[in-house]
């Protein structure tokens, strides 16, 4: 495996998708090559580092003006059934 | 509108063990007494008419549409939008909800289509949905910059900080690859429901995701690397 197709097959791997065969050739690909190998490692940090990121809040005035516009469809749509 | 063939599964929620509204066709459960795993009890008694149970999906989805719509238009008053017409919306339109996919994807899919015609709205000649003809996967450029982040990067910068950073490279991107990304990487959906969310074959999803997974790598390059903390 050359260093194209590892990136080619990064989403796969990474995601623990890539077959056996596949990923023993990519893996002894990584054995050998520092490049790949930060390239692998630092974009399973990208995905880890926004996963664990902190969640956005959903401020208690946009909840508040979301449960009243609900309401008042609620009621519209009971008036019209 | 294409739905997901998944299967519904959810989280936790109220205990088990519910009282029954007892009518004179057949018992309808309290919304308030379902248990998170049987979103389709919800759905079902929503349809019927019980808009507790609607407010039930509501209160459990609020705050990820939220931030789906954050992340997309990265505008908070378009995201309190986005979110209004995604829940509005699924309401308006459960009878079509035919329950062959999760709710949750189907409302992912109505929230991320308003997300982009807000998009559309604010940049008219700026946001296109086609692919970028830009260099194939990305793959070209990928060596460009190589360079170790150490064991934990982001505990260089303080929390806000770093929100502050991960805010700006994902708002970098082309709302595409930008929507790719959050639909797998964030929400978590799978592949194929990226796919069926999206309108596209599951290998455009792979190859839209392997390029924002490779661009937002490089833009984080410049934040992480070693020797910018040394």
């Amino acid at each position: 495996m050359n260093c194209k197709k590892v990136i080619l097959e990064l989403t796969s791997y990474l995601d623990g998708v890539l077959d056996s065969n596949m990923r023993a050739d990519l893996e002894q690909h990584l054995s050998k090559c520092i490049d790949c190998r930060l390239v692998v490692d630092t974009t399973r940090k990208t995905i880890q580092i926004f996963c664990n990121s902190e969640p956005i809040p959903l401020p208690e005035d946009v909840r508040k003006r979301l449960h009243t516009a609900l309401l008042e469809r609620f009621r519209c749509k009971g008036k019209t059934t | 509108m294409v739905l997901c063939q998944m299967s519904a599964t959810g989280h936790c929620a109220q205990p088990p063990g519910a009282p029954w509204i007892l009518s004179a066709s057949e018992p309808k459960p309290l919304a308030s007494m379902i248990v998170r795993d049987d979103e389709a009890q919800l759905v079902s008694a929503a349809k019927g008419g019980d808009t507790a149970a609607f407010e039930e999906l509501v209160n459990r989805y609020e705050r990820k549409i939220f931030r789906l719509g954050m992340n997309i238009t990265q505008n908070r008053e378009d995201a309190e939008d986005v979110m209004q017409d995604a829940f509005l919306k699924s309401y308006q339109n459960l009878d079509r909800f035919q329950g062959d996919s999760r709710f949750y994807t189907w409302l992912v899919r109505i929230a991320v289509n308003e997300a982009l015609m807000k998009l559309r709205k604010r940049r008219p000649n700026q946001v296109s949905l086609d692919e970028p003809l830009t260099d194939g996967d990305g793959q070209d450029s990928v060596f460009r910059e190589i360079e170790d982040w150490g064991p934990s990067p982001e505990k260089k910068f303080a929390q806000t900080e770093l929100n502050e950073i991960l805010n700006n490279v994902i708002g970098e991107l082309d709302p595409i690859f930008r929507v790719a990304f959050l639909l797998r990487d964030s929400e978590g959906l799978s592949t194929e429901e990226t796919a069926q969310i999206l309108g596209i074959s599951v290998a455009a999803v792979k190859s839209r995701l392997l390029r924002a997974r490779l661009k937002l790598r490089q833009k984080l390059n410049k934040y992480f690397r070693r020797s910018e903390s040394q």
